[in-house]
């Protein structure tokens, strides 16, 4: 960044003298100094720590300082031998793919949708703001009553059961409402569709207006200049929701083992248990591969839209 | 003028950006230096525990009879096991469960306390110290028993000594026998087996707890109910145990047995009684929290016999030494000495040293929840509410008919990293 400081004598204040004798290097460090500072010591010097502790060996109480890949090869165990047949890892994987990717979809045309309507339908910003505000309902409550509230709604003898009964849709209770990959990927969508629609929204509200009156002008349809404008200027805003919502639920074990009613395996779940455990270097292997692997997705998404130009 | 305004602004601005570069680091400065600590208030003791022993009753009266304020630090049993190994020094005073003690004693973080300070230490129960009941009957020993575990060869040994020795792991407080619950309304007929938990027939309607250690104990007691197996000891399982059990669990779990796993006392409260299940191991307060929203459940004595849990009291190495050991003395004896007790036991629970709790509750109170008596009054809550109608008996009985029906304890097996393995490959199946 390009700091320029202004040397005419008019406009010096007694305070700015000294500042006069800095160097626009040594603005520029310490802008960035706390950040930096805050940043290597809450997120890179325990993400190293996590990488080292990883390749630790351990027993039933403690660390042990010794190189060890015990933490990796246990969790890989059986990818070899048991084939064709999937072994925990991958099925854990594959499972937790499938969440992230029917909650990145929903979450995306869902989270479209709204941004799309804040930003071209709603005319006034309070109206704007109040809306906005309204998407952050679903943190209002913890996990563990979310879980509570849903058994009304959709449990064997909930409201949505009930309902169903009643109408004669079915004639007895449907099972997989509650506690099934339905009811996960409803938590994780009425959950994260907000992470989705605070950038979307970021990005829309900045297209100038001129270019949608201008394609209207020239006769496009509204179909076409959806795909050929409102798309196209929004893909900062659908990356950067992406990312939100693949990174979360690729991390995420508490929704997933609430609404899953514990019995989903999810990549996050894996290291919870290893952690209840007391096993530390095995918990922190595990965390090793869903970084590695969410900084693989993370990487294509950026590759399909480089985020840093667009914005 | 529009320049000179311009080149104002400039410099304004880079100003403020150099201030707030300043004023950055100076927020950092004040985050890195260590904070005034207060000197502690005399006699305040920091309780480390999972909920279900930290009442606010206890913590109450514990500080109008003796001057001692108990601060509460609440967490699941993982947690408190993963805290005292991770920070010794957050905790003065620990109430944890006996089966636990296998990671704790050799990470040397707690101290042991001596039983001689203990005033009533002889006259808790046996249960406890020898494996039997008051009476002489022996209970089931398989698991982390108690006895296994509760003497020290020295105050800093990390090895557990079979003969009593002064040095305690864990001053006795609280235990109580856990089986199925179950909605009698829902299931219609009577149960007597454990195997009944992965019978077909609840298809959908059964529940285990979700902490890996104790749900492969009830899978292994249905695993002996149905006859196909007879395990040297339940709470600590072979490589090929381990593979068995988990695969009769695996099999349950894809036919759809489960309805969910629970981990959480509320959880299980919900699950049973919104009827998402209708059979799962539960704990004997919880089963009473269900039955006073109105809602039939049972904790249902089961042929095969009951899981045992038990947990004490012992402190921080950190307290070692320091005025706190006295205090945790001081409390330690007020504990047993039969308020708390009654306490405990009023809520389901059986408390160390019976014959201070029994002359503090009434005649009608310890024939209803210790000698397995049809109650002649209403039995209340510790807090007032109606739990059960006169006429009431206890599910399983009497105190010697619960414990003595004791097989198993929770415990933590040798092979645990395998089984927390296999674990993982059962949520994933």
């Amino acid at each position: 960044m390009a700091v320029t400081i202004d040397n005419s004598p008019e406009t010096l204040a007694p305070a700015q003298s000294t500042l006069r004798k800095m160097t626009t290097r040594s603005i520029a460090w310490l802008q960035a100094g706390p950040m930096t500072l805050v940043f290597a010591l809450f997120f890179l010097l325990p993400l190293v720590l996590v990488v080292i502790v990883s390749v630790w060996d351990y027993n039933e109480y403690e660390m042990i300082p010794a190189l060890s890949f015990r933490g990796y090869t246990d969790t890989f165990e059986g990818c070899v031998a048991n084939l064709p047949e999937l072994c925990t890892i991958l099925k854990t994987y594959l499972k937790t793919l499938k969440l992230c990717l029917l909650t990145w979809a929903l979450t995306l045309m869902i989270g479209f949708w709204v941004a799309y309507f804040l930003a071209f339908h709603v005319r006034s910003k309070t109206w704007q703001i109040v809306l906005s505000l309204l998407c952050t309902i679903p943190f209002w409550t913890s996990n563990v009553i979310r879980m509570i509230a849903w058994i009304p709604l959709l449990g064997r003898n909930g409201l949505v059961n009930q309902g169903l009964v009643g109408a004669g849709v079915i004639n007895k209770p449907v099972e997989w409402l509650l506690f099934s990959e339905f009811s996960v990927v409803l938590a994780l969508v009425h959950l994260f569709t907000f992470f989705m629609v605070v950038p979307i929204f970021n990005s829309m509200i900045r297209i100038d207006k001129r270019l949608i009156e201008a394609a209207y002008d020239a006769g496009a349809s509204g179909w076409q200049t959806l795909v050929n404008i409102v798309i196209p200027l929004s893909k900062p805003g659908i990356v950067i929701g992406s990312i939100f919502v693949i990174t979360i639920v690729m991390g995420d074990f508490v929704t997933i083992g609430v609404m899953g009613g514990q019995q989903i395996a999810s990549a996050g779940k894996i290291i919870e248990a290893r952690l209840s455990a007391l096993q530390f270097p095995a918990a922190a292997a595990n965390a090793v591969i869903l970084l590695g692997i969410t900084i693989i997705i993370i990487s294509a998404l950026t590759r399909i839209v480089d985020v840093r130009k667009e914005l | 003028m529009t320049d000179r305004s311009k080149k104002i602004s400039i410099s304004r601005r880079s100003l403020l950006k150099g201030a707030a570069g300043v004023a950055g680091l100076a927020g950092t400065g004040t985050l890195l230096s260590a904070p005034y600590v207060h000197a502690a208030d005399p006699k305040v003791l920091r309780y480390l525990g999972t909920a279900v022993n930290e009442g606010d009753e206890i913590a109450k009266k514990c500080l109008a009879d003796t001057g001692i304020k108990i601060e509460y630090i609440t967490a699941t049993t993982d947690d408190v096991t993963k805290r005292v190994i991770t920070q010794p020094n957050s905790f003065d005073v620990l109430d944890t469960e006996y089966f636990s003690l296998k990671k704790l004693v050799p990470s040397g973080n707690i101290f042991p306390l001596d039983a001689r300070k203990i005033k009533e230490f002889n006259n808790i129960t046996p249960v406890f110290t020898k494996g039997e009941l008051p009476n002489g009957k022996k209970i089931g020993g398989q698991g982390t028993a108690p006895w296994k575990v509760l003497y020290l060869d020295g105050p800093n040994s990390k090895t557990f000594s079979a003969a009593p020795t002064e040095y305690v792991t864990l001053i006795p407080t609280v235990y109580n026998a856990d089986t199925l619950g179950i909605r009698p309304d829902l299931i219609k007929r009577p149960i007597n087996s454990w195997a009944e938990l992965l019978n077909p027939e609840f298809k959908g309607k059964a529940s285990i707890l979700n902490i890996p250690s104790i749900g492969i104990m009830d899978a292994a007691l249905v695993v002996e109910a149905t006859g196909q197996y007879k395990y040297a000891d339940k709470g600590n399982m072979t490589k090929a145990e381990i593979d068995l059990t988990m695969k009769v669990l695996t099999e349950a779990k894809k036919a759809g047995q489960f309805r969910a796993f629970w981990k959480d006392f509320n959880e299980s409260v919900n699950l049973m009684a919104s009827g998402e299940t209708v059979i799962q191991s539960m704990w004997s307060p919880a089963v009473t929290k269900v039955r006073s929203m109105g809602i039939a459940c049972t904790f249902q004595p089961l042929k095969e016999g009951y899981r045992s849990w038990a947990s004490g009291f012992c402190v921080s190495k950190a307290v070692g030494g320091s005025p706190k050991l006295d205090w945790a003395y001081e409390f330690v004896n007020w504990y047993l000495s039969g308020w708390a007790g009654a306490y405990l036991n009023r809520q389901g629970y059986y408390s160390a040293v019976l014959s201070t709790a029994k002359a503090n509750m009434t005649e009608d109170e310890w024939g209803y929840w210790m000698e397995g008596k049809p109650a002649k009054n209403d039995i209340k809550a510790p807090d007032g509410t109606l739990m059960e109608k006169a006429g009431a008996v206890r599910d399983g009985g009497s105190y010697d008919d619960r414990m003595g029906g004791v097989v198993c304890w929770n415990a933590v097996m040798d092979e645990n990293d395998y089984m927390v393995r296999k674990w993982n490959e059962f949520i994933a199946a």
